[in-house]
């Protein structure tokens, strides 16, 4: 299970040093030891007045709408460097919203350039069912200096979601849940809802095992040399987790369309509805 | 000899047995096989009609006008189906479905828009948990219904869940029955008054003569486009000729069937043109056949015993009388619970035992509620277990009497505490336009709205309308049981000029029961008029009833043509509804050329059923 690279073996590893990379997610063995040896800045992205409460030792706090009001490459940057965080600081990220909200803030971050940056295995409240510390300290830092170096490599934009359709070996995947799909989406998106591949239920991890993963998109035609655009319905955060669902799947060239469903209905671009059936009214909600 | 025949025995019984749900229905490599195929097909090296059977064989429908998405039918034999089994479904209707599980009328649980190629999926999980989709659709033995009053009912002559079990053991995945002309239905009762006996391909009622198991066996009943009611074929069949019975029914079916008519290829068209009498003989001559001919090896997976069964503990409270209809309710100061016992509740033939059930919408439930009532059944339910229900509803038995309000207040939490379940409130649907692609009205949703502005009226708390039934279809093919309801619809089109309008019939008088028989269709009625039209109808029956008769004793009176007062026959209760049913040009009741659930201009359309494929 253990999914992390990081070498603690040098004790004196400082966070320039190379090696001490993380993998997409963090163990919560991981974490501590790294908390314990002061190797990580722990971002909880919950509500502040949660993170006032209490939250994992040392964690800042970065609610995801703070971010979204900064969403662009030089304000995370800005954010970055208020935090504290250096370019290879390593960074864990945890919510309490099954993973989706640290997903997208993950995202944000190594878009920007912050690659070691890793998504904790567990969210906040399953930190606390299993009665491991939590400190109640408005955390800070010094300010540091965080350099620009955007990856376009994970990003993609409207314009480019457009082309999708005519590039068969391009794959958009909708990360929304089955009934939101039906009703409407991206024309050739394949549906792939949030709850598929996160494990919302099984609180063991925000992510269901690699394996199981790799099965589950294999039988829909997605190999690890597929290129595949995820998106959701507003701002990611639901395709934030299929993103990193099929990174630890092995997908290689894996893109976030950041701006979601929400950005392409405001654009009026054009729509795939499905209404010969009233599949709402089978749902007991 | 019927003189014998004995459906009593003690309602105080010791030494209670109950299986343990562990048999294993499923078979692992029957989700990769099935992913399989799915890949060829998509490569084109599958015909359409090939994969089509083979998916049909392993229980995924093709969902309405999307034939990408499948509906996934989980069978669940004898209805009976364990708290851990309920956690699987709900875990995989949230990764591979709509987040919601249906219960269908035949003890089916329905994932529904599930991709195509997250089926096999669907299949790895369920054989986790035991369960299969394996034979839950085509032409084959479908799932095996067991009453899920079979083991508690106060009136049966004794539990009959091992054998319905251990029929579904023998058939599935059988040589014998894997390409029968048609599909092909086993139903077992506890009573006569419960498990759909007479509208089965095989029916059967337990019973003891001269101290010997039995059932009492009906053959050729169905519903359908045209149905039937089963037939008597003995007045006792031994419990040692239960299999050869079954394998002669079903070997003459599948030798003698028609599997040239599509339309006309389910037993009970054979019975009919063949004449019982003829069919009677040659079922009898053919089991003589099958006693003769069957290995002892082959007999021998007939297996009754094969379950684990264990000891039901006493109980050590004394029983306060309960709920039965008309009777004091124990009160409390909540009148929510008070009225939830009186309609979901009922006691079971062993002393402080209670059977609860569970209301669902049209037998629509959210994973999350499923998560809450496996909970709640391991705490409460002695036999944790449940059953689901023709009537779309779950049974839990084997509740003690002082837990019932610490049972009723988990199920508030998640809202599954509606009260209605064994009266009028609680309306059948199935599925209709929501996946079907046969459906040509919104039947679902419609039960849905009957269910909610019945228990808005307090319909279900009004003993005189308890025992009458809503059921409702969405085209004339029977899925939501319209002809064994006390009113029953089934869903069509109708044309007032260029506009086409959303139409139930609707049907007078049917019940499932022993003696029961098939309603009579009545008149049409827009599908916005439905609920109208049964209110008025409850009006009219206050009026005109006679001192202790029920709505369901009224309504067969006037089939009969036996009313009193003012409504003497149907064509009486017709001409006092024309003004409900009457549906006017789009112009001026545009609403009425809408079907629920949508907002768009009706429109009848269809696509390839699949249940004959």
């Amino acid at each position: 299970m253990c999914r992390l690279k990081v070498k603690l073996e040098d004790k004196n590893v400082d966070d320039s040093n190379n090696d001490n990379l993380l993998s997409i997610i963090c163990t919560i063995d991981t974490l501590r030891t790294l908390i314990k040896k002061k190797l990580v800045r722990v971002v909880d992205v919950r509500k502040a007045e949660d993170y006032q409460q209490e939250h994992i030792p040392t964690a800042v706090s970065l609610p995801l709408a703070v971010l979204l009001e900064k969403d662009t490459p030089e304000g995370v940057v800005d954010i970055l460097e208020s935090l504290g965080i250096s370019d290879k600081m390593p960074t864990v990220i945890y919510d309490d919203t099954f993973g989706a909200l640290a997903a997208r803030v993950a995202w944000t971050f190594q878009y920007v350039g912050h690659t070691n940056t890793a998504l904790l295995e567990v969210t906040f409240s399953h930190w606390k069912n299993l009665g491991l510390e939590t400190d109640k300290n408005i955390n800070t830092f010094p300010k540091t200096q965080h350099s620009l170096n955007i990856n376009y490599d994970i990003h993609a934009d409207a314009p480019y979601v457009e082309m999708v359709k005519e590039q068969p070996n391009k794959i958009l995947v909708d990360s929304r849940e089955r009934l939101n799909f039906l009703t409407e989406h991206i024309p050739g998106a394949k549906n792939i809802p949030y709850t598929m591949v996160g494990s919302i239920n099984n609180s063991s991890s925000i992510l269901r095992k690699p394996e199981e993963i790799k099965r589950f998109i294999y039988n829909r035609g997605i190999t690890s040399d597929s290129e595949v655009i995820t998106y959701c319905g507003s701002v990611g955060t639901l395709s934030g987790l299929t993103y990193y669902a099929l990174k630890l799947a092995g997908v290689k060239n894996v893109k976030l369309y950041s701006k979601s469903f929400r950005e392409w209905k405001s654009l009026g671009k054009p729509k795939e509805e499905f209404k010969d059936a009233n599949y709402w009214d089978l749902s007991a909600e | 000899m019927k003189n014998k025949t004995s459906t009593n025995i003690s309602s105080k019984q010791k030494n209670v047995l109950f299986s343990k749900s562990n048999y294993k229905w499923s078979r692992e490599e029957e989700s990769d096989s099935f992913a399989q195929k799915v890949k060829l097909f998509r490569q084109g090296k599958l015909s359409e009609d090939d994969f089509r059977r083979f998916r049909l064989q392993h229980g995924a429908y093709g969902s309405r006008l999307q034939m990408n998405y499948s509906m996934v039918r989980i069978k669940i034999p004898s209805g009976e189906i364990s708290p851990e089994q309920l956690e699987k479904i709900a875990n995989l209707s949230e990764a591979f479905s709509i987040g919601s599980a249906h219960v269908s009328t035949r003890q089916n649980i329905q994932l529904h828009w599930v991709q195509l190629e997250d089926v096999s999926e669907v299949m790895r999980g369920l054989a986790e948990v035991g369960l299969t989709t394996r034979e839950a659709c085509g032409n084959t033995v479908r799932n095996v219904m067991c009453s899920h009053f079979a083991g508690v009912c106060p009136e049966e002559a004794f539990d009959a869940t091992a054998y319905a079990k251990a029929i579904a053991r023998f058939f599935i995945r059988n040589p014998m029955c894997q390409n029968l002309p048609r599909k092909f239905k086993i139903n077992f009762g506890c009573c006569n008054k419960h498990g759909l006996v007479r509208i089965a391909d095989i029916g059967l009622i337990p019973v003891i003569m001269d101290g010997e198991r039995g059932f009492k066996i009906y053959l050729g009943g169905g519903l359908g486009a045209a149905s039937f009611i089963g037939h008597l074929l003995e007045d006792f069949t031994p419990e040692n000729k239960l299999l050869s019975t079954s394998m002669a029914t079903i070997r003459l079916f599948d030798r003698h069937g028609n599997r040239e008519n599509m339309a006309r290829n389910r037993m009970r068209y054979l019975v009919h043109e063949m004449g019982w009498d003829k069919f009677q003989k040659m079922v009898l001559k053919e089991r003589s056949i099958v006693q003769m001919t069957t290995a002892a090896s082959t007999a021998k997976l007939f297996d009754i015993g094969a379950e684990e069964t264990e000891q039901l503990p006493k109980t050590e409270h004394t029983m306060v009388k309960l709920p039965i209809l008309k009777e004091q309710v124990t009160t409390t100061e909540s009148p929510s619970y008070e009225r939830w016992l009186h309609t979901n509740v009922v006691p079971q033939k062993h002393w402080g035992y209670f059977t609860v059930f569970v209301t669902l919408g049209a037998g629509d439930i959210t994973a999350n509620q499923l998560r809450v009532l496996a909970g709640t059944i391991r705490d409460f339910s002695v036999e944790s277990a449940a059953r689901n229900t023709p009537q779309q509803n779950l049974a839990i038995r084997f509740v003690k009497e002082n837990d019932l309000n610490e049972f009723y207040n988990r199920l508030a939490s998640v809202g599954l505490a509606n009260p209605g379940a064994l009266t009028i409130a609680s309306a059948v649907g199935c599925s209709g336009t929501t996946s079907c692609n046969l459906a040509i009205t919104n039947s679902h949703r419609l039960a849905k709205e009957v269910q909610h502005k019945f228990l808005e009226l307090g319909f279900d708390t009004d003993d005189d309308l308890r025992d009458s039934t809503i059921k409702i279809s969405g085209c004339p093919n029977s899925c939501g049981q319209h002809e064994i309801a006390t009113i029953g619809f089934f869903g069509g089109a109708s044309r007032i000029g260029t506009a086409m309008a959303p139409t139930y019939t609707m049907l007078f008088g049917g019940s499932a029961e022993e003696q029961g028989e098939l309603g009579k269709a009545i008149m049409r009625v827009p599908a916005k008029r439905v609920i109208d039209t049964i209110c008025r109808i409850v009006e009219i029956y206050k009026q005109e009833k006679s001192n202790t008769e029920t709505l369901k004793q009224w309504i067969n009176k006037i089939v009969r043509g036996e009313g009193t007062g003012n409504m003497k026959s149907i064509e009486n209760i017709k001409t006092a509804l024309t003004s409900f049913t009457h549906l006017p040009p789009v112009e001026q009741e545009p609403e009425l050329y809408r079907d629920y659930g949508t907002d768009i201009k009706f429109n009848a359309k269809t696509a390839r059923g699949e249940c004959a494929a």
